[in-house]
């Protein structure tokens, strides 16, 4: 089936991996397009597909008229905490899942599969609540550490998958040679796991930039405020700014999609390593 | 940049095992020691405290709120009502349209990203130049959030500005401009198109890894018995490849159910309420203040996910004789 190809079933195939591309590609150039449109341009009538004139006007108003830089600071602070202590965190559980058998195993990985079953809406009341009681609320450790327990459960099992791919008998030698299961784990296991770390640590970021009711819950003073929250509250306004929502839509997408540029491998690796393996 | 160098293989197992092996340990087993017990305990420890806290101690307090009364009109009644939120959802007439466009959101979403997400892969499988840029291409929708696709698409089908009227126009396709989002059958379409536009990525990964994991033996064996392109596809490609079509599905169906974010950024569940799906009704009936509704709506989600994944699994499972 994998044999030779024809002419016309490469072409055929091209055709459609191109169709695809532009249809992928299709919707995130506009929202660039319209972002770079003078404010006028957005409703005229034919509709411009390039932007003409080329204007930065509606990037200007997102730090000049709101705190735009203020709520990317957050997300990013929020977000790299957050990713690097849920990989950290997820790692020893990953790697004690991958290891050992014991009873209550398939009980947590259970557990695990659960948590993506419930809808956050249920749990937001009780947080709240909770976080009052911690005196976490509009705080962004508070974020942060509700972020670290939302990462955990998939992290774990996509790392759980990593280290299962990994012969044992690597800690093993080096524990023979003296080093604990923890040195171990961290000078031995670590840098064989750089790809699954970055995998894991790059789909817990993204997570974390992107979530939305949590931080719209959890944060409500501006100075703590995170890009998602912002977003929505230019969309609560009955007319929206087309111009100023493209600018924040393309200042928002563009950091995580460069990390997916650059290690869109890793993450593929990551995302597949467990499953295929099944 | 060498995630898009085209000679890297991407989504490269890099010792491809039969999808049946159990992970490496074979059949050894240990004894419980109280010092082994300590260090499983220990590295578990953190993981459990902070979903414990965080996740399932709020989940199962905002879960028996499905039971009570409790309604931001008026907090201080808070009694046991025992099914009166469940039977208040049923007797909603809108009930019937939310889990009508659920069914809809699920199966108009995953079938046709199964079916893209297939090809897509079966067509990445030879290298060509580039291979690596276009996987990387491909991959973007997957880091844009759910709320900003709304968003992205509410624009690209607004009635007036929006791209989608204007290239159906000049195409020819259509007369007059198509008010999308204005009219529930055609909204529906266009939130379920922006999640696809979303989806196919993640199929395609998972079934093009698994699909390099197949020997090329299993190809030239079956060509050697004149198994044709088709019965190669059904006979070969899809049961050595099963675990993962099974888990991916389930994971993404799983997924989709819990995805309000992109329906809330693209209609609100609008026009007239009808894109609500289950969990953007949540949404509303949170808004309006109804916690014991709007709880009772997630146990409905989580009890009718979990009849799912246990069906699936069960009429999914592996039938020796198909394999061998």
């Amino acid at each position: 089936m994998i044999g030779k190809e024809t002419t016309a079933g490469r072409a055929t195939r091209f055709a459609f991996l191109g169709l695809w591309l532009l249809f992928t590609a299709f919707p995130l150039y506009w929202i660039a397009v319209t972002s770079l449109k003078a404010p006028g341009d957005i409703f005229s009538y034919p509709i411009a597909y390039w932007p003409e004139p080329f204007s930065l006007e509606n990037y200007r108003g997102l730090f000049d008229k709101a705190d735009f830089g203020v709520y990317l600071t957050n997300s990013l602070l929020v977000s790299t905490v957050a990713a690097t202590l849920a990989t950290a965190i997820s790692m020893l559980s990953g790697y004690v899942l991958a290891r050992f058998e014991f009873r209550t195993k398939s009980a947590l990985l259970m557990a695990a599969l659960v948590t993506q079953m419930i809808p956050s809406f249920i749990a937001l009341g009780p947080l709240y609540l909770l976080m009052t009681d911690l005196g976490l609320v509009d705080n962004r450790i508070g974020l942060v550490v509700v972020y670290v327990a939302v990462c955990i459960p998939f992290c774990t099992v996509m790392l759980r998958g990593f280290f299962a791919n990994i012969p044992e008998a690597l800690e093993e030698a080096a524990m023979i040679d003296g080093l604990s299961r923890f040195s171990a784990l961290f000078r031995v296991l670590l840098p064989v796991m750089r790809p699954g770390i970055a995998a894991a640590f790059i789909f817990n970021f993204v997570n974390c930039w992107n979530e939305l009711f949590l931080s719209v819950t959890l944060m409500n003073s501006d100075a703590n405020k995170t890009v998602p929250t912002a977003l929505n509250g230019f969309i609560s306004s009955f007319n929206i700014d087309w111009g100023s929502m493209s600018a924040a839509a393309v200042l928002t997408i563009a950091p995580t999609m460069l990390l997916f540029a650059f290690a869109s491998r890793h993450i593929v690796q990551g995302l597949t390593s467990g499953a295929v393996k099944g | 940049m060498a995630a898009t160098s085209p000679t890297t293989g991407p989504a490269q197992t890099r010792r491809p095992r039969p999808a049946t092996t159990s992970p490496g340990r074979g059949g050894r087993r240990r004894e419980f020691t109280t010092r082994r017990g300590l260090v499983i305990a220990a590295y578990l420890a953190p993981a459990a405290i902070f979903v414990a806290i965080f996740t399932y101690y709020p989940v199962l307090a905002g879960g028996q709120m499905a039971f009570r009364n409790w309604k931001l009109t008026d907090l201080t009644d808070t009694s046991w009502v025992g099914l009166d939120n469940f039977r208040a959802i049923v007797a909603d007439p809108a009930w019937g349209t939310v889990l009508g466009n659920t069914v809809v959101w699920v199966v108009g979403s995953i079938v046709p990203q199964l079916v893209i997400g297939f090809a897509l892969a079966l067509w990445l499988r030879r290298r060509f130049r580039f291979r690596g840029l276009y996987q990387a291409l491909i991959f973007f929708p997957w880091a844009v959030s759910g709320f900003l696709i709304g968003i992205l698409f509410r624009w690209l089908f607004n009635s007036e500005f929006g791209a989608v009227n204007d290239l159906l126009q000049k195409a020819g396709l259509i007369d007059e401009p198509i008010p999308w989002l204005a009219s529930p059958g055609t909204a529906m379409t266009a939130v379920v198109i922006a999640n696809i536009w979303y989806g196919v990525t993640f199929f395609a990964i998972m079934i093009l890894a698994a699909l390099q994991s197949i020997p090329d033996e299993l190809y030239e064996a079956a060509a050697l018995d004149g198994a044709g392109r088709t019965r190669t596809l059904f006979q070969i490609v899809i049961p050595y490849i099963r675990t993962t079509l099974v888990l991916t599905v389930l994971l993404r169906v799983i997924w989709t159910f819990n995805f309000p974010d992109l329906i809330f950024g693209m209609t609100g569940g609008g026009p007239n309420d009808e894109t609500h799906i289950v969990t953007t009704w949540m949404i509303k009936t949170t808004q309006q203040g109804d916690y014991g509704r709007a709880s009772a709506l997630g146990l409905i989600v989580v009890a009718g996910l979990l009849v799912f994944a246990v069906f699936f699994l069960l009429a999914t499972r592996e039938r020796r004789e198909v394999r061998s």
